[in-house]
């Protein structure tokens, strides 16, 4: 059995049928005049090869290609592109079935911070009254490491409405170099929880390494495919519409291989895409569009994600505005894109502008969350713990928002409104109100403990004080300390003895450990 | 059903807040079971004595106190209860008085002149009820002169207040007033609670008590009963 994520019952749809065909009709012209500029051979050699018109563009330092691809090939493309996606997992329970057509709402973290924010509850004192003491949440960033990754995929692995773990942080260890990072950050994470693992890869080379450990864990070759328990995430195209030359290679590598992976594209409205939503959304789905293209003319059939990453620029900063509201408008309307093409979407929401988690992060995240979701997107990434614009993680936070996805769950049950329902508490409306009190209170008992009524706020405090941090953080500490299931020794004794460039310290069976 | 079976039961469904048959309590298996007041005619039947009965009701009442401090009962199942062993007081009623038992007390509530709300009344006049007190609750918006003319024929022990308005707590102020003019206010013991009064405004109208919640009057009524014995 999969997991169940959410069904979203009536999916919010922010544009119309015809704004859809508008878009993809936009999109396609877009990918014949412009076109895309190609900065890797190997897909250029690809669409040539395909029939699509590719140019060389003479360059002293970094051969390109221009290439335009005609509707005909993105179409079959799209026909070819698997409509129903399978992200395995270590425990098969928590396997994810996506269907393109399917709102069905999967909850992901993300998404490679290089700063993990810690947190600590220092005493301050009154200076009015020095007998007053209070605990002030204080937090401090630094730069994350393996250690951290291993301990946020713990948490993950028990946050209920988690339903997939993305590498949280960017490993930054004195130890990790570019060559061991891939094969480090795909173990910390796998063998820290049992939910599915995706990730970018950091270097091509380390692409077959990181597949093997798989296979190794997953029972071999074909058990992998069968239960593929990792995925892969490549932005392949830059804004604007500029495949760039390694992580075209590597996709194309993951493709040949078969794996699933999200074809992601994150333009900035403002500086790399057009500031108008008509123009970012032409373009961020022409983008898509040629990643999948791409991927299917590679390896046909071959599961993929149509990832969408669009966000506003902020105007103080130009960093990507995920709190901004556009930013939910247009993940919403690539949620409808992808549903037109039936292709399982990999979307975005939670990530907020603010730097530490408080009233803003709160406010930004929670509003995302919910709208996004009601949209109905199938894979819905970056929903945990990310602040300060995607450049930070916080575990703490991550707790928070687990609870805010309980209650956007509980919101989206199916409404219990059926003729037998109204007949048996219409007797009770009757009953009632003979009584003297007319109160319902003697039917309430069963269905306070059936689950049914949602529990009240978990991280609520006693009296007039706001406890949340310091017992969303008791709560962090008390999943940090519930055991999770590592791979199994002999296992992890074959991913030593194979995979080059593990760290030592990383194996639970060592001695000493 | 042995008479052990009988009082076993009583207990039990009183933890369980069913009343009668036909409440669904918390465990499904219970369900179509007899619940307190028909276990309470059975254990009349049966010739069980009255004190045995009381202290079944009362053993199940403590469970549920102690479920509800540890916060594995909410205040439904409270009341439920609370309402489950009223309902077996009032047929153990004409029994005790014949038996000339004293009761905890009689304690007449109601809500205020121009006051329609009633749900806060409601639940402490179940609360008491399942306490051991005798409850006579004469509704809402009462008239001033109606409550006046119950205590004088009835004399009940207590005389509780609820208003939840701003406009309607000075109303209070005036059933006291009454109380005082007909010479009865050394009678009764005025209890007030309600979101529009406080601690100062029961001091200021000369009541004898506040009380935030109906757990609150339990207590209140026990230090009273308390200071009268000692
Ligand atoms: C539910 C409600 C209603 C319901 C009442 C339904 C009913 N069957 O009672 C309806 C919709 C009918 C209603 C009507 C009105 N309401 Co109204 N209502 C409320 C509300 C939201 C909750 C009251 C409640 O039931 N609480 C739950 C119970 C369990 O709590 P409780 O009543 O406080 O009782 C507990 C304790 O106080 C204590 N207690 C209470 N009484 C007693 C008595 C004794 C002896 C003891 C020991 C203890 C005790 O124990 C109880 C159990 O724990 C309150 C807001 C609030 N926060 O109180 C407004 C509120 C009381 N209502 C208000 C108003 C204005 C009105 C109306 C005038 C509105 C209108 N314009 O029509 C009318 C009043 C009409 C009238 N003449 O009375 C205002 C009052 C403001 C003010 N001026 O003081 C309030 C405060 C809302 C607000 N903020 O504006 N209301």
């Amino acid at each position: 059995m999969p997991r169940e994520g959410i069904l979203v019952p009536n999916p919010y749809e922010r544009i119309t049928d015809e704004q859809v065909q508008q878009i993809h009709q936009a999109s396609l012209q877009i990918l014949v005049d412009p076109g895309l500029i190609c900065f890797s051979k190997k897909a250029a050699e690809i669409f040539q090869s395909n029939g699509a018109e590719v140019a060389a563009v003479a360059s002293a330092d970094h051969p390109h290609w221009h290439i335009k691809i005609p509707e005909k090939l993105v179409t079959e493309a799209l026909d070819n592109a698997p409509k129903t996606v399978k992200l395995g997992a270590r425990n098969p329970d928590n396997a994810l079935i996506m269907k393109g057509d399917e709102p069905r709402v999967y909850f992901i973290s993300g998404s490679e911070t290089n700063i993990w924010l810690d947190v600590d509850f220092p005493t301050y004192v009154k200076k009015s009254d020095s007998s007053i003491e209070i605990k002030v949440p204080e937090f401090h960033p630094r730069r994350a490491t393996v250690a951290d990754l291993c301990q946020s995929a713990h948490v993950c692995e028990h946050l209920e409405t988690l339903d997939g773990y993305i590498r949280t942080v960017n490993i930054q260890d004195e130890d990790i170099t570019e060559d061991n990072k891939d094969v480090n950050k795909f173990f910390a994470s796998l063998n820290n929880t049992t939910k599915h693992f995706m990730s970018g890869l950091t270097k091509l080379e380390q692409l077959d390494n990181v597949v093997r450990m798989a296979e190794l864990i997953a029972g071999g070759k074909e058990a992998l495919k069968e239960n593929p328990i990792i995925s892969f995430i490549t932005c392949l195209v830059k804004s604007p519409l500029q495949f760039v030359a390694d992580t075209t290679d590597t996709f194309i590598e993951v493709c040949r291989r078969g794996l699933p992976t999200a074809v992601s594209s994150s333009p900035q409205a403002g500086t790399t895409a057009p500031i108008k939503e008509a123009g970012i959304m032409a373009q961020i789905n022409a983008e898509v569009l040629a990643g999948i293209t791409l991927g299917q003319l590679v390896n046909k059939e071959t599961p993929m994600l149509y990832g969408s990453v669009p966000v506003m620029a902020r105007m103080d900063t130009l960093s990507d505005s995920y709190g901004s509201v556009e930013t939910s408008q247009y993940n919403i309307d690539c949620v409808q894109m992808a549903r037109f093409y039936k292709i399982p979407n990999y979307s975005t929401s939670g990530v907020c502008d603010a730097k530490i988690p408080g009233q803003q992060s709160s406010i930004e995240r929670l509003f995302s969350d919910i709208v996004v979701t009601l949209s109905g997107p199938q894979f819905l990434h970056c929903a945990y713990g990310l602040l300060d614009c995607n450049a930070v993680f916080c575990l703490l936070q991550a707790v928070l928002d687990d609870a805010h996805f309980q209650m956007i769950k509980f919101f989206l049950k199916t409404p219990r409104i059926n003729q037998q329902e109204l007949v048996e508490t219409m007797k009770q409306i009757r009953e009632v109100v003979e009584t003297p009190q007319k109160l319902y209170i003697g039917y309430i008992r069963q269905v306070m403990r059936s689950g049914e009524i949602s529990p009240p706020y978990p991280f609520e405090g006693d009296g007039e004080s706001d406890s949340v941090f310091a017992l969303a953080y008791q709560r962090m500490n008390e999943l940090l300390a519930k055991p999770v299931e590592h791979i199994d020794p002999e296992t992890t004794a074959k991913i030593f003895q194979e995979i080059p460039g593990l760290l030592p310290r990383l194996n639970v069976y060592k001695e000493g450990k | 059903m042995t008479e052990d079976d009988i009082i076993a039961r009583l207990k039990e469904n009183v933890i369980q807040g069913r009343k009668t048959q036909q409440d669904e309590g918390i465990d499904e298996k219970l369900s179509g079971t007899p619940g307190v007041v028909e276990l309470t005619r059975l254990a009349l039947e049966k010739r069980i004595s009255l004190e045995e009965i009381i202290n079944a009701l009362t053993a199940g009442m403590r469970v549920v106190g102690e479920k509800y401090s540890s916060k594995e009962y909410f205040i439904p199942d409270m009341l439920a209860s609370a309402e489950a062993v009223g309902e077996a007081m009032e047929i153990l009623k004409p029994l005790l008085e014949a038996a000339n038992v004293e009761t905890k007390g009689k304690f007449a509530i109601a809500t205020v002149h121009g006051d329609i709300h009633d749900i806060g009344k409601n639940i402490v006049a179940i609360l008491l009820r399942g306490a051991g007190y005798e409850v006579n609750d004469l509704g809402t918006d009462v008239p001033t002169e109606k409550i006046i003319e119950f205590i004088k024929k009835e004399s009940p022990d207590y005389l509780g207040l609820s208003a939840l308005l701003t406009t309607t707590m000075t109303e209070m102020g005036v059933v006291i007033e009454a109380l005082k003019d007909s010479g009865l206010r050394d009678r009764v013991k005025v209890l007030i609670g309600g979101a529009a009064v406080s601690d100062e405004y029961a001091q200021g109208i000369g009541a004898d008590a506040y009380c935030v919640d109906g757990f609150q009057a339990i207590k209140v009524l026990d230090s009273f009963q308390q200071a009268k014995t000692s």
